[in-house]
């Protein structure tokens, strides 16, 4: 494959590791890390790419025991049936245990209310922060990069959560050479990012070179969509189509798996991991920019959002 | 994109040198700003009644920070271009400067330090290379900005040039590279200057793109710091045992007869696992699993090194630090002492001299660093530490003081290594 072959350097220092070697080793030394200083550490698992790959570098970090770690999920019931296939074969696989929150059951018994735009994705931070603290999770893995978004590239490998699962941006610790600090407070949890140096174009060549399987649409399906906002939505109970918005059948693919509510697709004929990578690598649009409606709700709307203590 | 390798650096410079524009320009030039982003600077930009697009909106993510028109902290960023892949560490100039670009810096192959053509060397551009020297950053440029605003003087470049390298030279910095550049209008930066002719070397992005990277483990001495022990205890692998951590320093290869410190027990490297594959050697940064032919006891904390080539064990650490909290770090206080995996209590026996960076002196007897103070102290620790003098190696010449009471990380040290 063309893209594996990107992944060797080309140096005439018989030491020099190529950039996704790099990359895997700094995640499995993060992993290992929250493995030796926290006592109940937890894996944030939606069934998205970032996630999964960040499940694969758990499992090969501590093989061949099993993954200390469990996995917890939001449930925003606006998931893709097939994103909640995989997640629970998954589990199944690898014998993991699954905690979920969930935000249907937060509105059902009246703790949230739906948003006007019926986007789910702010209300996951209740569900979400209540959970780690009925469990007391002390460190709470994210597939979260830098490379997202403005906000995201100023956040910590580890960063240092209150009990009110707060991130303050000016109240940062400093994080230097490959000295990650996780002391922290009862009640307080210190959330992790493997991924930090990651960027979405080494996030799919790993998934290329490591052949880890992925939920199908991340590849050219054909799907019933609606126009809105400038972006395809996937037709269903959720809420869409409105009035004066027309459900066709197009060719598309996702670039992130969220909420449907919020989650756009874009049109592409790429159903290989090959013809992903080449559609990414040519694209003039970012990750979220493309497919992402939260974040266009204010220029802030992220920093606000992980301010709450979103991940 | 088939990027060769990485080149991880840091950016610095004062309040107003541009270096947000300059970090923008970069990003912009180099084609890596997609076009999603620089809609968005351009409709805040035309919201605010500026007629170009503010580059500098690409780089100031935080709300505070559009505000107020600064950079609050540091801010880590991505790009690559056919040779390369870079990580940027974009540091902050004045708010708590120090300790953002020491933040920076640690884990940074090259460090570019801004200065505003009209100002020339200023103690804040002191400041930078002092720590970059400090720091051990192994290459440092300068980028001479706001040369549009001295009509592209060559005289003008050279003596800026001319006064920061003499200073650098005597931090002992080995390369410094001075490059003359606008940020805002672009010369010097991507594309080579049309209006500074008698400049014939890099521009800025040739120059990140053809610096060497890289180290050559086998010149290192070797060292693996245990970060967990791997049991299973299942059917399958009812006596497995493996030591799991990444290599900080050096190469390990199996046969090789190891001590493992601080308990000085020795044993022979019977296999290295690489995440899922059987390897005869491993080397730095590799994170790996080694098994050990004897059961000796190895846990966190633990550092695993060649027989033949272990440090010294010390309860004393002499070392530089950079302080770090708001609150002031003084003799006598009671401290963590984390250095690779291990933890330990940790006294400040003494403060013997502050830096001045003005003239680079020792002021000795200062009683106390104040936040962004670099100072030499000495430490005692409860536990014998396998330190590295920072020179040696910057994995395990380096550790963090924390305060015990609520897990601030109070300090970052570079040891002398002992022995």
């Amino acid at each position: 494959m063309t893209t594996v072959a990107a992944d060797r350097p080309h140096t005439d220092n018989p030491y020099a590791l190529s950039h996704l070697d790099t990359l895997e080793s700094e995640a499995v030394h993060i992993l290992r890390e929250v493995a030796g200083e926290f006592e109940r550490p937890v894996i944030l698992f939606s069934g998205g790419k970032d996630s999964i790959v960040m499940l694969h570098l758990a499992l090969k970090a501590f093989a061949p025991a099993p993954i200390p770690f469990s996995l917890l999920h939001v449930d925003t019931g606006h998931n893709f049936p097939e994103v909640l296939e995989y997640r629970d074969r998954t589990v199944a696989k690898y014998g993991l245990r699954l905690h979920v929150a969930s935000v249907q059951e937060y509105i059902d018994a009246g703790k949230l209310r739906e948003r006007p735009d019926g986007t789910r994705n702010p209300l996951q931070t209740v569900p979400l922060t209540e959970k780690i603290q009925a469990e007391r999770f002390d460190a709470v893995f994210g597939g979260g990069r830098r490379d997202e978004e403005k906000a995201r590239a100023k956040e910590r490998v580890f960063s240092l959560r209150d009990e009110f699962s707060q991130w303050d941006p000016r109240r940062q610790r400093p994080e230097l050479w490959n000295l990650y600090n996780g002391r922290h407070a009862p009640g307080e949890h210190v959330r992790v990012f493997p991924l930090s140096n990651w960027t979405e174009l080494d996030v799919w060549q790993y998934i290329a070179r490591e052949h880890i399987e992925l939920p199908e649409i991340y590849f050219a399906h054909e799907r019933e969509v609606f126009a809105r906002d400038g972006m395809w939505l996937a037709a269903g109970d959720w809420g869409g189509p409105k009035d004066g918005e027309t459900v066709e059948t197009r060719l598309v693919r996702y670039r992130t798996v969220g909420d449907m509510s919020c989650t756009g697709a874009v049109d592409s004929g790429a159903t290989t991991l090959d013809a992903v990578i080449a559609e990414i690598a040519a694209s003039r649009l970012t990750e979220r920019g493309a497919t992402r409606a939260d974040d266009r709700l204010s220029e802030a709307a992220m920093e606000d959002r992980k301010r709450e203590g979103y991940f | 994109m088939t990027a060769i390798d990485t080149l991880r650096f840091a950016t610095a410079g004062s309040v107003d040198d541009g270096k947000s524009t300059l970090v923008g320009r970069l990003l912009h030039d180099s084609k890596s700003v997609l076009a999603d982003q620089l809609q968005a600077v351009e409709r805040v930009s035309r919201s605010r009644g500026q007629e170009a697009p503010d580059l500098a909106l690409l780089t100031d993510g935080l709300r505070a920070e559009r505000e107020q028109g600064i950079t609050i902290d540091v801010a880590y960023r991505y790009f690559a271009t056919p040779r390369r892949r870079f990580i940027l560490a974009d540091t902050p100039g004045h708010v708590e400067y120090t300790r953002n670009m020491v933040t920076g810096a640690s884990t940074a192959d090259l460090a570019v330090v801004l200065v505003d053509a009209r100002n020339g060397v200023v103690e804040q551009t002191r400041r930078h290379v002092a720590v970059a020297a400090l720091l051990r950053v192994p290459h440092v440029v300068l980028a001479v900005n706001k040369m549009d605003l001295v009509a592209y003087e060559e005289s003008v470049f050279a003596a800026i040039a001319d006064e920061f390298g003499a200073y650098a030279r005597e931090l002992g910095v080995l390369e410094v590279t001075a490059i003359p550049v606008s940020a805002l209008a672009g010369d010097n930066v991507v594309e080579p200057s049309r209006s500074m002719d008698w400049y014939g070397g890099p521009t800025v992005l040739e120059h990140l793109e053809s610096v060497p990277v890289g180290h050559r483990p086998d010149e290192e001495p070797t060292r693996l710091p245990v970060q967990y022990v791997i049991r299973p205890q299942t059917a399958e692998y009812p006596d497995y045992r493996g030591y799991a951590g990444q290599v900080a320093s050096g190469a390990l290869c199996v046969g090789e007869p190891v001590t493992v410190l601080p308990s000085g027990r020795t044993s022979t490297v019977e296999a290295i696992d690489l995440l899922g594959r059987a390897v005869d050697c491993a080397w730095a940064p590799q994170s790996v699993t080694v098994r050990l032919r004897d059961g000796i006891d190895v846990s966190r904390g633990d550092l695993i090194v060649p027989t033949a080539v272990a440090p010294t064990l010390t309860r004393d650490v002499e070392a530089t630090v950079c302080h770090l909290a708001d609150r002031p770090l003084t003799a006598g206080r009671r401290v963590l002492l984390k250095h690779t995996t291990r933890t330990v209590k940790a006294i400040i026996e003494e403060i013997p001299s502050r830096l001045a960076l003005d003239d680079l002196s020792q002021q000795p007897a200062p009683g106390e660093l104040l936040a962004n103070d670099i100072g030499r102290v000495r430490v005692r620790t409860a536990e014998l530490l396998a330190l590295d003098s920072y020179a040696q190696s910057r994995r395990t010449g380096s550790f963090l003081l924390i305060d015990p009471a609520d897990g601030t990380t109070l300090a970052a040290g570079m040891a002398d290594g002992v022995g």
